[in-house]
């Protein structure tokens, strides 16, 4: 059976590329290295498919040639004055440079789904700048990793072992022997806890969430993992401390880090419950380390402050540069969100929420951004492409997108393309057709075909340059 | 294909010794031949304007991770300067860091045709050549960083000049790049750890290996290969005050690798590495010594990286540097650091006409290029967007070309730097044929891309008109009517199609990626040894590295008979 190696995992944003295939009849039969959440895309991911194109007729949605939906597709978006173009984070960079063609030739807005993740952290990004750097460059040299607000061992699953604690680099060796240590410490306080509940028939409180007092680990010479977040995830479980941090007063916390990185005193005894004590302890240990590495996720971007607490955040590891390296990066969740933002940035100055009405690219979050636009019921139709804004959206403005024209460009049945009056089923992409996807650090890297796809099925970037060709017909027609 | 007679312009052509001499050109298929019927060909009627190969800029930060995160740390630099769609262009934005397509059309638009990007980190370098594809107008490469990669310190550090060739050689053809490129070396490792290194003998930590083993090893390297550009070498201690020592340094450490009168080292951006001083308050122009010492060795090229007064982006690969600048500027500031191999780092700036170092600094720029006896070896640059973006070339001509134009900006600067400045006791005023050489038929030599720079027989029909007659305007005088020719020109024509008229853009053509393709004997050692060390250097497989050929828009590739 023909194994295809080096494969990279189109799911999350730690995209490995070194998941190995293999293939028997065309189906993919066993992956090797993938996480559970990567093997379950490939194995699985031809489940629950519609291969052919449909329009919506008389209130149903009936197969139709593709040259008809794109046909239609090409009729509604050229018509539209005000057309958005969403999604793009789940395609290949080839698929999204014409997507940005098209947003342009018909004048509407183009935007991706940053908009409701990391939007706040590239606004402040963009007031703040940002200390980053690859991936392995944390495997090699970061001896203090914090996970702010996310939670890799459940969203990326394998980004700990690849990249930052339990990887070896050339300068840290991995901190898997620690953790297995303690891995059976917490096993055997739970299995005692459990005899004890069950010895006594009653239930006795369990084991305090934050322990105040440092652990003696944390102080020693070597690789460690701090986890900062509302409840004790997976990944707080493993890390060699966890700092809880009350909902919403993630700002509160960082503005604290960083008075003591500037030697500043705190007048109060705790911060949102953490004594003021253990923070010094914890900003020597900043201070103190060789290369420090702050991963933030949407639990630091979403909650209360939003830009305000990403500005914290970033202000904190540019201060700390002072004192020694630090470095600091959003933890981005689909494969290729990075890889939009690149494509956006390259071709229009901006990284999302780029409005082309003016037949120049403008930007103004809150203004261009989508979910702004629908919830002002200014849009006439929309394109949505490999993501699902039914689903993920507002109420308001998820009603308002499919109350106008809709087309949806998407290898999967979603809510959305069930809402659509035009669905265009594409090929796979990283599974079934070639492209270009950037992992969250900036690296590009080659998305890879493993199987064919379906004869009706073509590649996102095929469909969008049919659309755009068909675009074109109809307004020369038209002039 | 197009054929093309340009009549009765006055052409520069240094390369092959024309100095305004008034001649047709003709050009079929792309090429300049020697003649063609003048019933097939289209004819543009040059009397009374300039013709010069088009340009070419050998450094010009246009493409990739660092210029890209320079445009998504600036809205406020778009927003007031965008380009609307027409027809035959896209859109896009301005100004210090303008988008791909606007890039292009800018570049044609003042008669330019070729560009050399200087900073891609090899890891990242999918994320360039997307760019360049997406850059139309021009012919392109882009020189991969290979200064701080650790397969050159180890191999260096052992002594092992041809296996570190070897994977040179391996690197220039998995990035698809042009030339070796070389930037604070030893001081990226260093900042790694946030660190740096002081000067060309301070060992670099872990490595055992000091920058001037890495500019010597890698010297000799690109002797090896056989490459058509040298080494490119941004210094150490760029951008602090008595560099210019560090910068001298540099030229002698390769003096005895020199043979044959020509050139072994590139310094870019001279202007950088040409502080005296001993502190910002003590800072002097080193331009005299700098200069004196290029007037008598000639295995030296310079750029010039002139300031400009104006709100601009820094970016360099120079991490500890830009974290400097951040500091002294308080302004936002950006780090990225690669695995592995390199570092960037990104910082708005605006260089003001009354702050002493800025004045100085735009001082050096021009003494540099105006004391620099050999218009050959130095060429003109802002190291775009460094000291100020491309468009702001057609200034620095006039600069070169008249001393009113000199003393009318002296006149607005800092006083103390006025004082200081060495340019009121400089006459020098650059010929056209000097201005040629500086902005095209050097900067072509340099590369060695023997097609591009001049008019002659073969040529590339990459060409630049310019409306200003020499015999009616003195440059010197008129420098505002040269500023304005230059900026936008009457016509531009690439691989023999007339692209830009009157400034505007008539047509949209994407252009070449040119690069280097060195023939070695031992490929297959290399790239067993490239995959046994590749999971512990890298976080990515070994074959998920190298750029393939179709990936280019338009591949172009360079073979060179390399000695190893
Ligand atoms: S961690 Fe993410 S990219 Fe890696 S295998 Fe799992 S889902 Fe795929
Ligand atoms: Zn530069």
């Amino acid at each position: 059976m023909p194994v295809v190696s080096n494969v990279t995992c189109p799911v999350c944003g730690s995209f490995c590329d070194d998941i190995e295939i293999t293939v028997k009849n065309d189906v993919i039969v066993k992956v090797k290295n993938a996480c559970a959440m990567g093997e379950a895309k490939f194995l699985n991911y031809a489940s629950h498919r519609q291969t052919k194109p449909l329009i919506r007729k008389n209130g149903e949605l009936v197969e139709v040639s593709l040259k008809e939906a794109v046909q239609k597709a090409a009729e509604i978006l050229a018509s539209a004055k005000y057309p958005i173009l969403y999604g793009w984070s789940n395609t290949s960079c080839e698929a999204i440079r014409v997507g940005l063609e098209l947003a342009e030739e018909v004048g509407g807005v183009i935007d991706n789904t940053s908009t409701v993740c990391h939007g706040p952290s590239i606004l402040s990004i963009q007031d703040i700048g940002i200390s980053s750097c690859t991936l392995g460059q944390l495997r090699h040299r970061a001896d203090l990793i914090f996970y702010w607000g996310s939670n890799p061992w459940s969203a990326h699953p394998r980004h700990i072992d690849r990249y930052t604690t339990f990887a070896e680099g050339r300068f840290q060796k991995s901190a898997w022997r620690g953790y297995l240590s303690r891995l059976t410490g917490i096993l055997s306080k739970k299995r005692l806890h459990r005899a004890v509940n069950l010895g006594l028939g009653r239930q006795t409180p369990s084991p305090p969430e934050t322990e105040l007092r440092l652990p003696s680990t944390l102080l020693q010479n070597k690789r460690k993992m701090i986890v900062v977040d509302v409840r004790k995830t997976r990944s707080a479980e493993i890390a060699d401390y966890f700092l809880q941090v009350k909902p919403n007063k993630d700002y509160e916390l960082l503005q604290a880090l960083r008075m003591l990185v500037r030697d500043e005193e705190l007048d109060v005894d705790k911060v949102t419950g953490i004594p003021v004590e253990t923070l010094e302890e914890i900003v020597e240990i900043m201070i103190g380390c060789e290369l420090g590495i702050l991963f933030f996720g949407l639990g630091l971007t979403m909650s209360q402050g939003k830009h305000r607490n990403i500005d914290a955040a970033l202000s904190l590891v540019r201060d700390l540069n002072r004192r020694t390296k630090f470095l600091i990066m959003p933890m981005r969740g689909h494969f290729n969100v990075t890889g939009v933002n690149v494509v956006f940035t390259w071709q229009t100055g901006y990284p999302y929420a780029v409005d082309f009405s003016h037949g120049y690219p403008r930007y103004n979050p809150g203004e261009t951004s989508v979910v702004d636009i629908l919830c002002r019921g200014e849009s006439d139709a929309a394109l949505v492409v490999a993501s699902d804004p039914v689903a993920h959206f507002p109420n308001v403005a998820a009603q308002k997108l499919v109350e106008k024209p809709l087309v949806v460009i998407d290898p999967q049945v979603t809510p959305t393309s069930i809402m659509a009056d035009v669905v265009i089923p594409s090929a796979f992409v990283g599974i079934e057709v070639e492209g270009t996807a950037y992992r969250m650090d900036h690296v590009p890297l080659p998305l890879k075909k493993v199987v064919e796809p379906p004869t009706t099925c073509l590649s996102d970037k095929e469909v969008l340059q049919k659309i755009l060709g068909e675009v074109r017909r109809l307004r020369r027609n038209h002039n | 294909m197009t054929q093309l007679i340009i009549k009765n312009g006055f052409v520069y052509d240094p390369l092959n010794g024309i100095d305004g001499e008034k001649m047709d050109i003709f050009t079929s298929n792309g090429r300049v031949v020697e003649k063609v019927a003048e019933k097939q060909a289209k004819v543009i009627d040059a009397s009374g304007m300039i013709v010069m190969p088009g340009g070419v800029d050998i450094h010009c930060h246009i493409a990739g991770g660092e210029v890209n995160a320079g445009r998504l740390l600036r809205p406020e630099d778009h927003f007031r300067d965008v380009e609307t769609k027409t027809p035959l262009t896209r859109s896009g934005v301005g100004r210090s860091i303008p988008s791909t397509f606007t890039t292009g059309y800018r570049y044609a638009r003042m008669g330019y045709t070729t560009l050399m990007n200087p900073a891609m980190a090899a890891l990242e370098a999918r994320h360039t050549h997307e760019e360049l594809n997406d850059t139309p107008m021009v012919d392109k490469a882009t020189y991969p960083l290979l200064g701080d990669w650790w397969f050159v310190l180890e191999y260096l550090r052992d002594d092992m000049i041809e296996e570190c060739a070897a994977h040179v050689s391996w690197m220039m053809t998995a990035t698809k790049g042009y030339a070796i490129k070389i930037v604070n070396p030893g001081g990226l490792e260093a900042w790694g750890f946030g660190n740096n290194v002081r000067d060309l003998y301070d060992s670099v930590p872990h490595f055992n290996i000091t920058p001037e083993e890495i500019i010597r090893g890698l010297c000799k390297v690109n002797k090896l290969l056989n490459m058509p550009h040298t080494i490119h070498v941004h210094t150490n201690n760029l951008g602090k005050p008595g560099n210019y020592l560090t910068a001298l340094d540099t030229m002698k450490c390769v003096e005895n690798l020199a043979s044959e009168e020509r050139p072994v080292i590139h310094i870019t951006h001279c202007q950088f590495c040409a502080f005296k001083g001993s502190d910002w308050n003590t800072l002097k122009s080193g331009a005299e010594e700098i200069s004196k010492y290029v007037n008598n060795h000639s295995h030296v090229t310079l750029d010039m990286g002139q300031v400009i007064f104006t709100d601009t982006t820094t970016m360099t690969a120079d991490g500890p540097f830009q974290y400097i600048l951040y500091q002294l500027s308080g302004n936002k500031w950006v780090n990225h650091d690669v695995e592995t191999e390199t570092s960037a780092g990104i910082v708005p700036f605006r260089y003001k006409r009354k702050s002493f170092v800025h004045a100085t600094q735009w001082s050096i720029g021009l003494e540099l290029a105006l004391l620099v006896q050999d218009p050959w070896r130095i060429y003109l640059t802002t190291d775009h967007p460094n000291g100020g973006p491309f468009t702001s070339y057609p200034k620095i001509i006039s600069w070169l070309m008249s001393q009113v134009a000199r003393e009318k900006m002296l006149k607005k600067i800092n006083k103390r730097a006025r004082k200081n400045s060495l340019l009121p006791s400089i006459e020098r005023e650059y010929s056209f044929y000097e201005m040629a050489t500086i902005t095209r038929a050097g900067q072509a030599r340099a590369l060695g891309l023997e097609q591009k720079g001049h008019l002659g027989l073969g040529a590339d029909a990459d060409i630049a008109i310019y409306n200003i007659n020499p015999e009616l305007v003195d440059a010197s005088k008129k420098y505002k009517r040269v500023r304005d020719a230059f900026q936008e020109a009457a016509f531009t024509i690439k691989g023999g199609e007339i692209v830009v008229r009157d400034g505007q853009v008539v047509k949209s053509v994407s252009g070449k990626t040119f690069w280097v393709n060195p023939q070695v004997s031992s490929t297959a050692d290399i790239t067993s040894n490239m995959k046994r060390k590749f999971r512990e250097y890298w976080t990515v497989e070994f074959e998920n590295y190298p750029v393939p050929e179709s990936y280019l828009g338009t591949s172009c590739s360079i073979p060179v008979e390399a000695k190893v």
